[in-house]
């Protein structure tokens, strides 16, 4: 615990220095905040843009950024240094996730905020959003073990973060798109989002997700049994 | 004197390059020792292993009696290292580097500025790490490795780039680390250095132990001619045997004041290891 709070600590330190991350966190939340106060179109459902970004946010940010630093680590060799220094690959994994877990709920709060929640509702959006975030972080930490370099993460991360972040939005225009989207974690956390002000979220959503989860915990396991972390 | 590194038949190879050759060596525990030897000799290979990074493909190296494949959380800790790769963040800034390492350590953040001072870093304490020269980041790297209370430090040319003043105040750190009773085991290209701070030093060629022993007494081994050349200040060269024979001229001609210098014939390290490895050494160094 005590390693995981100083990796914790350190990626405190780094926020505002790495902008490559940092931009990811407070694009969407900015974003949602200026399209929800100046675009209105005629039926649009409500809190059609909150959804919308929170679900591309989930797919994005937290993905992108675990890979990232994991990456990074790695290829400037202070991860090896960390484990030479008795650190635990847990505990640094640990402290990079909870740490980026913890932004991207704040950068989820803001997009939260900006759909006007009761606090029940408001509450549930943040848990569902937890939920999404935690299973990005499980394929971002995959993918970053398995890059030996931040442009090798980078260009892996891309292609599969698309697909995630991209297919419920395209689902809403096609059929086919539509059937292969059902299967995705982010896919069903949107759907979950647009059940938030009924406080009755489906409960084949959440078997879905878990379902996912179940996928990315074996990827990450492969990725780590194949490349370890050095 | 118990030893702190053992090494016996270590063979490493990768893929079908030998590039270890069953060397058997052995670091004392307090002293300094050096591991010379041409570029692409296995130096940083040794001290992979020797600190748990890379397994070996055959013989025993060990590590305060433990075996390096089966180090474990204890022994880690008594590790410092510096390796060629420096492994720091390079968007924090220098203070911010060691005062993660010290949090990693559980070692309070305040000796950070007195290793800073002592290795000529305290200027650039607020840097960030990208902003520092190549021998700065290597100081850095160092620095971190003397955060702990380590029992043995495996510094990979820790002196690599400096200029002399700055290398000089390394040796001066490593100095009272032996004062302290830690062991530090050193690569370097820099034979004056190995010469003046080591105890022992082994020279590895082409995956063997080509020599080993006292620097000073190397050296002493290599002065097959045992002669003394002696400069006069009317730039004669006289030679002399290095024996009784020599006394009375070389009484007559001090007398005279006609000496400008005396040299033995002595090699120094670095002639002894061309010798040995038909190799100028540290081209980079
Ligand atoms: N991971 C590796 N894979 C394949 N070959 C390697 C690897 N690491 C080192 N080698 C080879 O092993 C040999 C010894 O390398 P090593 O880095 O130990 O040399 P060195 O003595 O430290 O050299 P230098 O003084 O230049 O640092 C070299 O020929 C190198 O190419
Ligand atoms: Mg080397």
């Amino acid at each position: 615990m005590h390693n995981l709070i100083a990796v914790f600590k350190k990626q405190c330190k780094d926020t505002f220095k790495n902008k490559t991350v940092f931009i990811q966190f407070i694009l969407f939340p900015a974003l949602t905040l200026l399209m929800n106060q100046t675009v209105k179109i005629e039926g649009m459902p409500k809190n059609f843009f909150v959804n919308l970004f929170a679900t591309m946010y989930i797919g994005m940010a937290p993905l992108t950024c675990m890979a990232a630093v994991v990456a990074e680590e790695k290829e400037n060799n202070t991860l090896r240094v960390l484990l030479l220094s008795n650190v635990k690959p847990h505990e640094f994994l640990g402290g990079v996730g909870s740490y980026i877990w913890l932004l991207c709920m704040l950068g989820a709060a803001v997009i939260c905020a900006a759909g006007n929640y009761g606090l029940r509702t408001g509450l549930v959006f943040m848990a569902v959003t937890a939920v999404g975030i935690l299973a990005s972080l499980l394929i971002g930490a995959a993918i970053g073990t398995f890059s030996r370099t931040q442009m090798m993460a980078t260009s892996i991360a891309l292609p599969v973060m698309m697909f995630f972040s991209f297919l419920p939005m395209l689902s809403m225009f096609n059929e086919t798109v539509a059937g292969i989207a059902r299967f995705t974690y982010s896919e069903q956390i949107g759907k979950m989002l647009g059940q938030v002000p009924s406080l009755r979220l489906g409960m084949d959503s959440a078997g879905i997700v878990a379902v996912n989860m179940l996928v990315f915990a074996v990827l990450f396991a492969a990725a780590y049994q194949k490349c370890g972390l050095e | 004197m118990k030893e702190a590194v053992t090494v016996e038949n270590l063979s490493v190879s990768f893929s079908d390059i030998r590039v270890l050759r069953q060397i058997t060596c052995k670091v004392e525990e307090g002293e300094i020792f050096g591991l010379l030897g041409p570029s692409g000799a296995g130096k940083t290979t040794l001290a992979k292993v020797l600190t748990g990074q890379l397994v070996q493909n055959g013989g025993v190296a060990k590590l305060f009696g433990k075996d390096t494949r089966k180090l474990g959380t204890k022994e880690r800790e008594q590790i410092g290292i510096m390796m060629d790769c420096f492994g720091l963040y390079d968007r924090l800034s220098v203070y911010d580097n060691l005062a993660f390492y010290a949090d990693i350590y559980r070692v309070p953040k305040s000796r950070i500025w007195g290793i800073l001072k002592s290795i000529g870093l305290e200027q650039a304490g607020k840097t960030a790490v990208q902003k520092l020269s190549k021998g700065m980041k290597s100081r850095l790297s160092l620095a971190r490795a003397l955060m702990r209370d380590a029992k043995i430090l495996f510094l990979d040319e820790p002196t690599c780039g400096l200029d002399p003043v700055t290398a000089r105040e390394i040796h001066a750190v490593l100095e009272e680390q032996r004062r302290k009773g830690t062991t530090v085991f050193l690569t370097t290209h820099n034979m004056y250095e190995a010469h003046k701070l080591c105890d022992h030093v082994a020279l590895l060629h082409e995956g063997v132990i080509v020599e080993y022993g006292n620097p000073a007494k190397i050296c002493g081994k290599y002065n097959r001619l045992q002669k003394l050349l002696v400069t006069l200040k009317d730039g004669k060269t006289v030679v002399l045997e290095n024996g009784s024979s020599a006394a009375l001229p070389m009484k007559e001609y001090l007398e005279a004041e006609r000496v400008e210098t005396v040299h033995s014939t002595e090699p120094t390290l670095e002639d002894v290891f061309v010798e040995l490895t038909g190799k100028e050494l540290g081209a980079d160094a």
